[in-house]
């Protein structure tokens, strides 16, 4: 039996973080009382008339660029028409015929190596309202509809069908979903709605594509795994058990994670595009569009690769710490502070990320800053504390906001570098063990890990470990004769 | 002195002198409301005691500051004005409170005209008669037996019956001319795109156009200097530089080249209007223009072309009155049966019968052969327009093939259609024109000329009209 090839494409809504809406002036802050911000224009009042906000475009030309898209000079707006109670216009205004940006490719990694996953559109448009029912929707006795987020931008990604496994789609999202918030073009939130997606998938054993299901309002990354994996394994067995795919829209049941189909009578609409006549086309100048190429940022796998190759971290560091661009921009501020990379990284993914998963505080909320780093790394270079006294200090201070030097004072952590108090110490500790001495006395040296541990122990982990380590050695040796 | 048959500029220049008070004026048209509103039925809203309170706040005022300081006003109810009733002369809008004004309201507000009411008209625009409005027909001045054109023709009644001094209308393919012809005044379609249409609930929006109806060619100018001009609230208005519509009136039009368009032979012209259009030829000549002949091939084209292009934009942008946020609603057990109760008794016949078109040809599988071959034909017309202007200043050609119908008169749709043949080219094409009195008919109807003009020269149309109203 050849193996079936499952082809998955992805469509997803990015919310662009303007601060205000695409065809009016509202405020687009998430969260305001509902029907606060609101206008004659995202009401759809009778009368009234959009103006497309400059910033949209700003942004939707930096996401396009990023994601190695042509931006198309001239581009148009289009009519969507349909009713729902919460299009208030009957319409939504949208891109169809020509998109701001289109054929473009996004690189993402997996076990396989990296792959390209081809771009086809991207265009900008109005959300809707938000609906919402009370209680389940066909016994919900009302409805009631907030306008504050008709009008919001989105641009929708469209890719080809270039995905083979839920892995893939899981990856391309979070690689999309960094890539946005690195653009700072979206908050790339999904549970706030910021990011949205439809999935196609189809399954196939020769190069001809199956029959393609749509997946629709998937609103997590979870989700969109879940789904893909269990529709794969559907159509699959669908097919062995000689039937055959419908075509259909389905969604995702998330307690059970099966996919279940929509009424299909939805799938009916003619949206009878046609051009927006309220709007002219878009036109872009060439400076436009290279001002913003040329300051685009450094995209989350440009740094991964180049924290590998300038600072010489290891690769799954690198990975974390460029994915988020706070995480990032740390990273280099205290590397440039401090010149020390692999230590930063080191700390930084270790201790400091445990600090912030604990109290799910972010990167920039924290007072250990590239100073207080700098400062931390210098008393390790310096002898005055231990590897292991480091640890206590970095998360004392984290704990506390003190910096390291008044934690190492404050707990009397400064290391015993004086080798006549060691000395006593290591004699002491001699004296409590003899069958362990004896037993390195008669050639089973590994006891003296042992040893060491408890002269550390007494000393309360400030003893150099490098000079207890000789001491120790000299004074067996010294026994042994 | 008859207050009402001063001009606008000759009312605002006897206001502001101190020879009469803004509360005299509105008393005197008033009357004229008083006498005639009952049989004319020009206006859907009436707030004659706002009017009055508003005649009183601009006699107090020190600072006498407006072109139209003082002039009794109405405007068409597809117009916002704010905390007023705006229904598009629809059942649909009944009892909706704008929340805000027009742009071109604004302005003309901000002249301190009084707007005294809303206007009837063919609900959302959509007629030739006044008599698709949703409440009541409204009556020719001139003729009370016969309609006074449409869809502005409750502007068009106000003005010539003087129950108003100037009005405002929408003009999406021939509503400011046609009844303007029809009621023997002036009326002007702006270029698309030099007044804003932010405020104007649309109907086609690629062809709307806000435009004054007016006495005389002056009143008509100075209302487009008030009018006119780039908002940043409507981004098919067009950014040009601000001009004084009036300063070439009056001016020679020695020289000028005047076309007269060959394929208008292709339609029955009735014979008043061809004699009509032979003395306005006659005066032109005397006016030493130039008159020739051009030709618009495609004009017959206009027709067909206008009635899949407005009734597929009107099927979009009527698609918001679905009974769910404001306007009539009709609650049925579920929503769809909402939108069916609410748009089955909120609309109109004729309003229904366009949306159908307009929803039928922009339907996939049909949009090729319907919506898009309109565009591209009315491009061809648009050049064909163009290609004209490279060898004339205006076009001439009667407003309307007829005079005014009876009340009741036109039966099927097509019909009546095609009462707006010689006005839709022009919308098609965004060019601006005017209409203007010609004499009568035999049974005393007027008779309306129109010019077109070149893209943004309303300037220099309004000089060509003006000449002939006053050289004739
Ligand atoms: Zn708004």
């Amino acid at each position: 039996m050849s193996e079936y090839k499952p082809t998955i494409g992805l469509e997803i809504h990015v919310q662009l973080a303007t601060k205000t809406k695409i065809f009016c002036s509202c405020s687009t802050e998430f969260g305001d009382e509902p029907n606060t911000n609101v206008c004659p224009v995202c009401l759809g009042l009778p009368g009234a008339l959009p103006v497309l906000n400059e910033k949209v475009v700003e942004y939707a030309v930096r996401l396009g660029s990023a994601l190695n898209m042509t931006i198309n000079k001239v581009s148009t707006f289009y009519r969507k028409n349909y009713f729902y109670p919460d299009l208030p216009k009957g319409y939504q205004i949208t891109q169809y015929a020509i998109p701001i940006a289109s054929e473009g490719f996004l690189e993402i990694k997996t076990k396989k190596g990296k792959r390209k996953i081809r771009i086809q559109r991207g265009h900008i448009e109005e959300d809707a309202g938000k609906s919402i029912h009370t209680g389940d929707i066909t016994e919900s006795q009302y409805s009631y509809i907030d306008f504050n987020r008709s009008g919001v931008p989105l641009m929708e990604i469209v890719t080809y069908p270039d995905i083979e496994t839920a892995e893939e789609a899981y990856e391309f999202l979070v690689l999309l979903r960094k890539t946005v918030r690195y653009l700072g073009v979206s908050s790339g939130d999904m549970e706030k709605g910021a990011l949205r997606c439809d999935v196609n998938v189809s399954v196939s054993k020769n190069d001809k594509i199956g029959t393609k299901v749509e997946i629709k309002n998937l609103n997590s990354f979870k989700s969109v795994r879940r789904a893909v994996e269990y529709e794969v394994k559907r159509q699959i067995d669908v097919l062995e058990n000689g039937g055959s795919v419908v075509q259909e829209t389905r969604h995702l049941n998330e307690k059970t994670g099966e996919t279940v189909a929509m009424r299909t009578k939805e799938e009916l609409n003619d949206y009878r595009y046609f051009p927006e006549p309220d709007l002219p086309p878009l036109i872009l100048t060439d400076e436009f569009i290279e001002k913003i190429k040329k300051e685009l940022p450094e995209l989350p796998l440009q740094k991964e690769e180049r924290f590998i190759k300038e600072y010489g971290i290891k690769e799954d560091y690198a990975h974390d710490i460029a994915s988020s661009i706070e995480l990032a921009n740390y990273f280099e501020a205290v590397c440039r502070a401090t010149k020390k990379p692999k230590e930063v990284a080191n700390f930084l993914m270790t201790n400091i990320m445990k600090y912030l998963n604990k109290t799910g505080k972010q990167i920039t909320e924290i007072s250990f800053n590239e100073k207080k780093f700098a400062e931390f790394l210098s008393l390790i270079d310096n002898g005055t504390i231990s590897k292991n006294i480091a640890k206590e200090v970095i998360d004392q201070s984290l704990e506390t906001g003190k910096s390291p030097k008044e934690i190492v004072k404050e707990r009397g952590l400064v290391q015993i570098t004086d080798e006549d108090a060691i000395k006593e110490i290591v004699l002491e500790v001699l004296k409590e063990n003899p069958k362990p001495v004896s037993q390195y006395l008669s050639g089973k040296t590994q006891t003296i890990g042992f040893l060491i541990g408890q002269v550390m122990k007494k000393t309360k982990g400030k003893a150099n470990p490098q000079i207890v380590n000789k001491l120790l050695r000299n004074a067996l040796m010294k026994m042994k004769k | 002195m008859d207050i009402t048959e001063l001009s606008i500029s000759q009312l605002v220049k006897n206001i502001k002198s101190g020879e009469i008070s803004v509360k005299e004026v509105m008393k005197s048209y008033i009357e004229n409301i008083n006498k005639k509103e009952s049989k004319i039925k020009a206006f859907i809203h009436l707030d004659i005691d706002n009017a009055l309170k508003k005649a009183e706040e601009l006699d107090r005022m020190r600072e006498k500051n407006g072109v139209l300081f003082g002039v009794p006003f109405a405007v068409k109810d597809n117009i916002n004005v704010l905390n007023t009733e705006t229904t598009a002369g629809s059942k649909i809008l009944k009892g909706y409170i704008s929340p805000y004004d027009a742009t071109a309201v604004e302005k003309v507000k901000k002249e301190n005209a009084i707007i005294i009411g809303k206007t009837n008209m063919d609900e959302f625009a959509m007629g030739s008669s006044t008599e698709n409005s949703a409440f009541f027909p409204t009556h020719n001045p001139v003729n009370v037996e016969y309609v006074p054109g449409g869809s502005s023709g409750g502007s068009a009644a106000a003005v010539k019956s003087k129950e108003v001094l100037a009005a405002l209308g929408s003009d999406t393919g021939g509503s400011v001319r046609e009844p303007a012809s029809f009621c023997g005044i002036v009326g002007l379609k702006p270029t698309y795109g030099l007044v804003s249409r932010y405020g104007l609930i649309a109907f086609s929006s690629s062809l709307d156009q806000i435009g004054p109806l007016a006495r005389n060619v002056e009143d008509a100018a100075v209302l487009l200097n008030v009018i006119a001009g780039f908002d940043s609230r409507d981004e098919t208005s067009v950014n040009i530089e601000k001009k004084d519509y009036t300063a070439l009136l009056g001016k020679e039009i020695k020289g000028k080249k005047i076309g007269i368009i060959k394929e208008i032979t292709d339609f029955d012209l009735q014979q008043e209007i061809k004699s009509a259009l032979n003395k306005t030829v006659d005066t032109l000549n005397k006016l030493q223009a130039e008159v020739i002949e051009v030709s618009i091939p495609h004009l017959k084209y206009a027709l067909p072309v206008y009635y899949i292009i407005a009734p597929s934009e009107a099927s979009a942008n009527l698609a918001r009155f679905d009974g769910v946020r404001y306007g009539l609603i009709r609650e049925g057990n579920n929503l769809k049966e909402t939108y069916q109760l609410t748009r089955t008794e909120g609309f109109g016949e004729e309003v229904k019968r366009r949306i159908l078109i307009g929803t039928f040809a922009l339907s996939s599988g049909y949009y090729d052969a319907y919506y898009l071959k309109a565009s591209k034909v009315r491009r061809i017309i648009a050049n064909e327009f163009e290609n004209a202007f490279k060898k004339v200043d205006a076009l001439l050609l009667p407003t309307t093939a007829t005079t005014a119908f009876k009340i009741g008169e036109k039966k099927s749709p097509l019909e009546m259609y095609a009462t707006d043949i010689f006005t839709i080219p022009v919308n098609l094409a965004g060019l601006p024109a005017i209409s203007i009195p010609s004499g009568n008919d035999k049974k005393g109807l007027p008779i309306g000329m129109q010019l077109i003009g070149k893209w943004f020269k309303e300037e220099e149309l309004l000089q060509i009209a003006y000449s002939i109203e006053n050289g004739g």
